[in-house]
């Protein structure tokens, strides 16, 4: 397979911006020029040494890439099977994987003579990538949130202000990520001409899934690299969590085509995948739609109605899943499971203890379902996770879940 | 020969203007919609544009997304929409309907059942906004060969270059977008609209209609001197929205109606 042109996995999109059936370019007529033109520039870029010059000196500098392969030893110890890893994405500048895409897309913003940069964000990662990439160059920055994840993730709010950026709490529809979305392209839609989108994960229309999944490789490029020189060999499995999907389809394009890596996404499975729809697994418990710009499984009731997802994890509270990974799931190259808010949190914990690491509870997603499968595999058989976030910004979330009173603690801080 | 062909034929014999009126089906119930567009042809409403409501109008502003989300909460569907349009069929069969949307609602019930269904009910043509010239294959390709017209929406970001593709499977009319932004937001100004109307003038002979920011009699009556016809739609749903009965808000669409007619 990885010697046969033909049946590679890694040659999508379409011209048309399809992954099979999936992806596409469902927008308004308003903004399919400048998607006309953002592709343009990054077919350009993409074979411009300048552009990846720039891009591998801020990766190295300012973000501090590679980030390290762990070896999880004692919780390996604990699992007592399959050895794990972790790719430390958690290590970067800002404490997540999310600026791996936003350099890449500032950067082309820049060439476009883009001065005023929009983001949407669910947990905040993305907007404190994006403020702090904007900030660096001197460029205006507002972020659409949602207000639930506005109340829930204070501090990156907090984050994002210090960085210079504009936080707009997004009211309309049910004020969730798909909302911030919304607005971000009615913003789009009436700043055409000095606003750059920078979407913060594999999905959106053509070229934003292939792009940000582009600039996300480096972590399976790098992990693929890594472990040749750890073990000599590929891992046998590899696994992340998805929200959209990019810290996923970064770690797992580069292994498309090594049909011996088996690949899972784990997605929210929040308080269960079944009738009541209380998840944001849309690949398990969803069908295709067109949402967003592109055509993919999503979260939608019986009349083509978006539903809302729910999921202990803002950063994973969305209804839909970048196409690639659509497609990944009909092919068959990628399985996908869900993992319930409870195991995520236990995971968290296990985390915590075993490695001295306080994950975020996007990856502790991932985590859960290592636990639940690395006991049954033998010892030879390895394991790479992308540890894609660290879990600062969830203290105040996991301790309300297990009963820890954060206000006193704060409170006594300031007095 | 579309209703909306027929119309158009008829407006330009009599040398009219037209006009055209946006509500969302449903809003703000079932019947209170009903009886609002069986009442517009009356209140001088030449094409009726009957939203559908989706969760996630992303070209819309606050008004007509929050008629969408009453229309929801009121147990609104894609079927009962379609009911709408029966329910003018009944006794109007002139009057030429156009359903605006976005895509998902008709993807879900699946194309071919939704075009069957959507003809039966009377309507003629389809304005999706989410469905740019790139993706004629999914609906406006079958909708055309199904005896319906697929309204395009033309912008000022659609250049010259790009025009002709914007142009080439339209039918009925060319819808166009009078400023970059969304429903409802700014004022359209005649000064900008008029160059851009005749710049698509210039390469369809298909009339060429301007929504998006036209709010009072007067600016329906100054945009419609430039282009074929005008549409208001978020001034009349914030009428709905604000609980105005049936007779206060064909009183107010009357008065766009005579300000478009007088032009």
């Amino acid at each position: 397979m990885a010697n046969d042109l033909f049946n590679s996995f890694m040659s999508g999109p379409d011209e048309n911006g399809r992954f099979g059936d999936f992806g596409g370019r469902f927008v308004s007529e308003t903004l399919m020029p400048l998607i006309l033109d953002l592709e343009a520039e990054y077919e350009r870029a993409k074979t411009d040494e300048t552009f990846w010059a720039e891009m591998d000196d801020l990766w190295t500098n300012y973000v501090g890439r590679p980030s390290p392969l762990y070896y999880a030893e004692r919780l390996t110890e604990r699992l007592g099977g399959a050895k794990i890893y972790f790719k430390r994405d958690e290590l970067n500048h800002t404490g997540a994987h999310k600026i791996n895409n936003v350099l890449g897309q500032i950067i082309l913003a820049r060439r476009m003579g883009k001065t005023r940069i929009i983001a949407e964000t669910g947990a905040g990662q993305h907007g404190v990538a994006t403020a702090t990439v904007c900030a660096k160059f001197g460029l205006k920055c507002i972020v659409y949130m949602g207000k639930h994840d506005v109340e829930r993730q204070a501090p990156n709010v907090f984050r994002m202000r210090l960085l210079g950026a504009e936080v707009i709490p997004v009211t309309s529809g049910r004020g969730t990520l798909k909302d911030a979305m919304n607005d971000a392209l009615r913003d789009w839609v009436t700043n055409v001409r000095d606003t750059f989108y920078c979407i913060g994960t594999v999905a959106g229309p053509h070229p934003y899934p292939a792009m940000v999944r582009d600039f996300q490789s480096i972590i399976g490029k790098e992990a693929k690299e890594q472990m040749m020189a750890a073990e000599g060999r590929l891992p046998d499995t590899i696994i992340a969590a998805i929200g959209g999907g990019s810290n996923a389809m970064g770690l797992f394009f580069p292994f498309l085509d090594d049909k011996d890596v088996r690949i899972i996404g784990v997605e929210a499975g929040g308080k269960g995948v079944d009738m009541k729809m209380e998840h944001c697994a849309s690949l398990t418990g969803g069908r295709p739609g067109v949402l967003h710009g592109n055509r993919t499984y999503l979260l939608q009731d019986d009349d083509g109605q978006i539903l809302e997802g729910f999921s202990i994890s803002a950063g994973l509270d969305y209804p839909g899943i970048g196409p690639e990974h659509s497609w990944l799931h009909e092919v068959g190259r990628a399985e996908y499971v869900a993992i319930t808010d409870k195991e995520a949190l236990e995971a968290f914990q296990l985390c915590c203890e075993t490695e001295g690491i306080i994950p975020a509870l996007e990856p502790s997603h991932a985590l859960a379902h290592v636990a639940k499968i690395a006991p049954d595999l033998p010892k030879d058989h390895i394991i790479c996770m992308n540890l894609c976030g660290r879990g600062d910004k969830d203290i105040f979330t996991v301790a309300r879940h297990l009963g820890f009173d954060m206000s006193d603690t704060v409170g006594r801080d300031a007095d | 020969m579309t209703r909306i062909d027929a119309k158009f034929a008829a407006l330009k014999a009599e040398g009219r203007k037209a006009f055209v009126a946006y509500v969302m089906a449903g809003d703000p119930d079932y019947d209170t919609s009903v009886e609002i567009v069986k009442g517009l042809p009356g209140a001088g409403v030449d094409i009726i544009e009957l939203g559908l409501p989706f969760t996630d109008p992303m070209a819309d502003g606050p008004t007509i997304q929050l008629a969408g989300q009453r229309a929801l909460e009121g147990g609104q569907t894609l079927l009962k929409t379609l009911q709408i349009a029966r329910e003018l069929r009944k006794e109007d069969d002139t009057t030429p309907i156009v359903l605006m949307g976005y895509y998902n609602p008709i993807y879900s019930r699946g194309v071919d059942r939704f075009l069957a269904e959507a003809k039966e009910a009377g309507i003629d043509g389809l304005i999706v906004v989410d469905l740019p010239p790139e993706e004629d294959a999914e609906l406006c390709i079958p909708a055309q060969a199904a005896g319906m017209n697929f309204i395009r929406l033309a912008t000022p970001t659609t250049d010259d270059k790009r025009l002709p593709k914007v142009l080439q499977n339209t039918s009925g009319f060319v819808y166009y977008v009078s400023i970059t932004g969304i429903t409802g937001a700014a004022n359209a100004e005649a000064g900008d609209v008029g160059p851009e109307v005749a710049r698509i003038k210039s390469q369809t002979d298909l009339p060429v209609i301007v929504g998006f920011g036209i709010k009072t009699p007067e600016a329906a009556e100054t945009i419609a001197k430039v282009a074929d016809g005008a549409v208001v739609g978020s001034a009349i749903v914030d009428r709905i929205g604000k609980g105005d009965n049936v007779a206060d808000v064909l009183a107010f669409v009357k008065g766009l109606a005579y300000g478009a007619h007088r032009a």
